[in-house]
């Protein structure tokens, strides 16, 4: 059934000098199992959009169903929708607290009140998604290296069993490698678990590869909603909003601009080269 | 007799003016993270830094790349006497960083920037954390006043110098404490990691600072990342993994061996990897492009 | 939620109150405070609140933003002028069941209540007219003779500074550790006193693990930017006394010399 969003708005500090409207008549429906890129440089809303979504703002005004239940009904169950709806935070090893790994992976599960097994059982499983190591399970959280405590906060989430996962930069202060091994994972969570996933990101070029649609958002509205090569496709716009396309899409439409008849709409890196070589066969060799 | 003798210290002074030439060197540096348990015995040794010679020239734009662990910002610290080495030596500007009396003269020569904006900001009031550092050396006050607008025009962040630190984004936040340094008037900067907690545009704003007062004030500036667009423009390009150094060169050099910098944990811009896959595919486009333009280029070149 | 609580109100304005050295106005707020405990007529509390409300029109600092700051001891006040109003002995005027009020009983009573209106305004105003830096540094001079005793008055005055600057960063942070753990589950609100102090675990842990690395960022940061202690620094800022703040200080003493005169001679 999905989230829809009807007519969100909100309003900071309503009343005060700060006042500020962050979000401005968000209408927005995200399927089932969708994976979806939201994009948007600082300030632009995106962390208060997915706030939104598990109830942890309220809108100002609009409504927000989730499988098509307000969940600002009086008896909607709050708790229970958080998780249902997970939130993983910017740098959500800063969150990690308990003395060992499997103990603070077990904070999310026990929260919601199940039986002692179910919540050994779906801890277990989430460690070994993110591929946390057996050895290392009574280890202090403080104790891995950073890439490590992102994934066990990550499993710290996972293991509430979510049906809709939402990340806010999971790869923020990553190195490549490990940027890649977040994504990958994810990728592979969507594949085999069919959730939903809304992945929040400054970079396109990291999601493009990953996601089938891309939300951008500028000043508090949806700026664009579509396929990333759609998306892409307005790259002097993104620019306009401090985003970029990714490089592939300004070497192509470079070449295109300058005569060669290339399709403009590739992706990655892959796509680019295939897209280059097919006419390079054609006019070039 | 005479002669020879002369001629040796003429020597001798010929060598040491050489070593001083190079405004920061490292000769067989090594460093150790000792862990201790409670008791107070050795739990393991995490050797961070391996064996490491470094020389950079004034002027010089040096970028040292290495995955998160790599030590390289282990090595940053030396530059600015945080860290002493276990064992070899640093110098800056000639000044041995193990001698206790040079310690306020290297931090002044070398300055350093740091990772998290938050968390080297001191002043309440921008104008006021970047007199931080120039109040700590006791100049006067006149004159702090001159380098503070000085230093706040260098990175363009002038206009914000009566406002709160608070209310700054990230990239701003790093300017101003690029000013700050810059207030102490150093000969070089070390910049560790000073883009990793920012956006896209904070990122770019930083870097283009960076190169602003490389080229026009000719500080030397050692910039400490992971991020590969960032050092396209660099001088020189040193790869660390495992506390060594493990590549050298130009960006261009570096950039020419993907497959090398995928083991070292790193990647290349994309457009990089894009002209490595055509080439493989037989396009004639020459090594280690690092500009969208330099492959539009090449590619338009190939036309019949 | 939590970041809606202010600390530090200053509020911007251009005017001479702000422009004094912070010297005066920490002495002036003095000197202030202890007039109002030291005569007890109509007229001495006249003077005051003319003297304050000068001050204030002269601050530039509008009236209800200075109310406002009120609104936060009207219960403290409240408390204090019903126990004199009761509890102060005399010639009944009124009386029922245990409880009687004197004449005298409401004379003490509005008179504290002046009295406290007024010294939380005059306390207030200093801060409102001083930003925390200024204040800092203020206190830092005034304290400076106790250095004889070894006494450490440039780290203390550098603390506050430094809390100041991090109360903000770490109320943001609060509040991002409370909204992550929230969307684990975690329940800051229900349950009774221990259960309440127990569920504070997961948002105390990583707020002073925070706090301790920022600390130790903070402390590196300062290093390298060759802190050493107050020992041979300079200021930026120096304070020095202009020809505005010895007319504070005149001011004053005129103060203090019409309130003697006045409740000497005119004591209702």
């Amino acid at each position: 059934m999905g989230i829809i969003l009807d007519n969100v708005n909100y309003v900071y500090s309503v009343g005060t000098a700060y006042e500020k409207q962050a979000l401005k008549n968000i209408n927005i429906k995200i399927e089932d199992g969708e994976f979806i890129g939201l994009i948007g440089h600082t300030g632009s809303g995106k962390s208060t959009l997915i706030q939104h979504l598990n109830g942890l703002i309220k809108a100002t005004s609009g409504t927000i169903y989730y499988n098509g239940n307000d969940i600002y009904e009086k008896d909607f169950d709050m708790k229970a929708h958080r998780s249902k709806v997970g939130l993983v935070f910017q740098y959500p090893e800063h969150q990690l607290f308990e003395t060992t790994v499997i103990k603070d992976v077990k904070f999310g599960p026990t929260n919601q009140g199940l039986p002692t097994l179910e919540i050994d059982l779906r801890s277990f499983e989430a460690l070994k998604q993110v591929g946390i190591d057996d050895e290392i399970l009574d280890a202090s959280p403080f104790e891995l290296s950073g890439g490590q405590k992102r994934r066990v906060a990550i499993a710290g989430v996972l293991a509430m069993q979510p049906e809709v996962l939402i990340l806010d930069e999971p790869t923020a202060g990553l190195d490549p490698k490990g940027r890649d091994e977040i994504l990958d994972l994810l990728a592979k969570l969507h594949k085999e678990r069919n959730i939903t996933i809304i992945l929040v990101s400054h970079s396109m070029e990291d999601v493009a590869k990953y996601v089938d649609r891309l939300v951008v958002m500028n000043h508090g509205e949806i700026l664009l909603d579509d396929q990333p090569k759609k998306v892409f496709a307005y790259y002097k716009e993104l620019e306009q909003i401090g985003l970029a396309a990714p490089q592939v899409t300004y070497v192509l439409n470079a070449l295109k601009e300058r005569g060669c008849d290339v399709n403009t709409e590739a992706t990655t890196v892959k796509e680019a080269a295939d897209e280059i070589m097919r006419y390079a066969k054609l006019k070039w060799i | 007799m005479e002669i020879e003798y002369g001629f040796a210290v003429l020597g001798g002074n010929f060598l040491e003016r050489r070593n001083d030439m190079s405004i920061i060197k490292a000769k067989e540096l090594a460093f150790e993270y000792i862990r201790r348990d409670e008791q107070g015995n050795v739990e393991s040794i995490n050797r961070a830094i391996d064996g490491v010679d470094i020389s950079v020239e004034p002027g010089d734009f040096v970028a040292i790349l290495g995955h998160n662990g790599s030590g390289k910002s282990t090595l940053a610290k030396h530059m600015n006497a945080i860290l002493m080495p276990t064992e070899g030596t640093v110098w800056v500007d000639g000044m041995d960083i193990k001698e206790e009396k040079n310690l306020w003269d290297i931090r002044q020569t070398s300055g350093m920037v740091f990772q998290n904006p938050d968390n080297q900001i001191i002043g309440n009031i921008v104008e006021e954390d970047v007199g931080f550092g120039p109040e700590n050396l006791g100049i006067p006050t006149d004159e702090i006043w001159e380098r503070v607008e000085e230093s706040l025009k260098a990175v363009g962040m002038y206009e914000y110098r009566e406002h709160s630190p608070n209310k700054l984004s990230g990239g701003q936040k790093q300017r101003v404490a690029i000013a700050g340094i810059m207030a102490m008037k150093p000969k070089c900067i070390v910049l560790d990691e000073p883009t990793a907690m920012l956006d896209p545009n904070g990122r770019k704003e930083v870097i283009k600072t960076v190169r602003k007062l490389n080229e026009k004030e000719n500080i030397t500036v050692l910039l400490i990342t992971h991020y590969m667009e960032e050092v396209i423009h660099a001088d020189k390009v040193i790869v660390m993994d495992k506390g060594k150094i493990v590549m050298q060169g130009t960006p261009k050099q570096i950039f020419s061996q993907v497959e090398t910098l995928k083991k070292y944990r790193l990647d290349v811009p994309q457009v990089t990897l894009l002209a490595y896959e055509l080439r493989k595919q037989g396009l004639a486009i020459s090594e280690g492009i690092l500009t969208i333009d330099e492959l539009v280029n090449d590619l338009m070149s190939l036309k019949r | 939620m939590i970041r809606d609580i202010t600390i530090g109100q200053y509020y911007p304005a251009d005017s001479v109150i702000h422009r004094l050295d912070p010297r005066v106005k920490l002495t002036a707020t003095l000197v202030y405070i202890i007039s109002l405990f030291t005569f007890k007529s109509m007229t001495g509390y006249l003077i005051a609140g003319l003297f304050l409300f000068t001050v204030i029109k002269v601050s530039k600092v509008p009236f209800s933003y200075i109310v406002k700051g009120l609104k936060a001891i009207v219960i403290l006040m409240l408390i204090t002028v019903v126990f004199n109003l009761f509890l102060t002995p005399g010639e009944p005027l009124v009386t029922f069941w245990i409880f009687s009020i004197s004449m005298e009983g409401i004379r003490t009573a509005v008179f504290l209540a002046i009295r406290l209106i007024f010294l939380i305004i005059g306390a207030s105003l200093m801060t409102f007219t001083t930003t925390p830096n200024h204040l800092t540094d203020g206190l830092e001079r005034i304290m400076n003779p106790l250095k004889k005793i070894h006494f450490p008055v440039h780290e203390i005055a550098m603390m506050m500074s430094i809390a100041l600057r991090f109360i903000p960063i770490l109320l943001e942070e609060t509040d991002k550790i409370m909204k992550a753990q929230m969307a684990r589950g975690a329940d800051f609100e229900n349950g009774g006193l221990i259960k309440k102090a127990k569920n504070l675990i997961p948002l105390l842990v990583p707020l002073f693990i925070s706090a301790f690395r920022r600390a130790n960022d903070l402390a590196m940061a300062m290093e390298a930017r060759c802190y050493r202690g107050g020992e041979g620094r300079t200021k930026m800022k120096p304070l020095s006394y202009k020809k505005r703040d010895w007319i504070g200080f005149g001011t004053m003493v005129v103060y203090l010399a019409i309130l003697f005169v006045v409740t000497r001679y005119l004591p209702f």
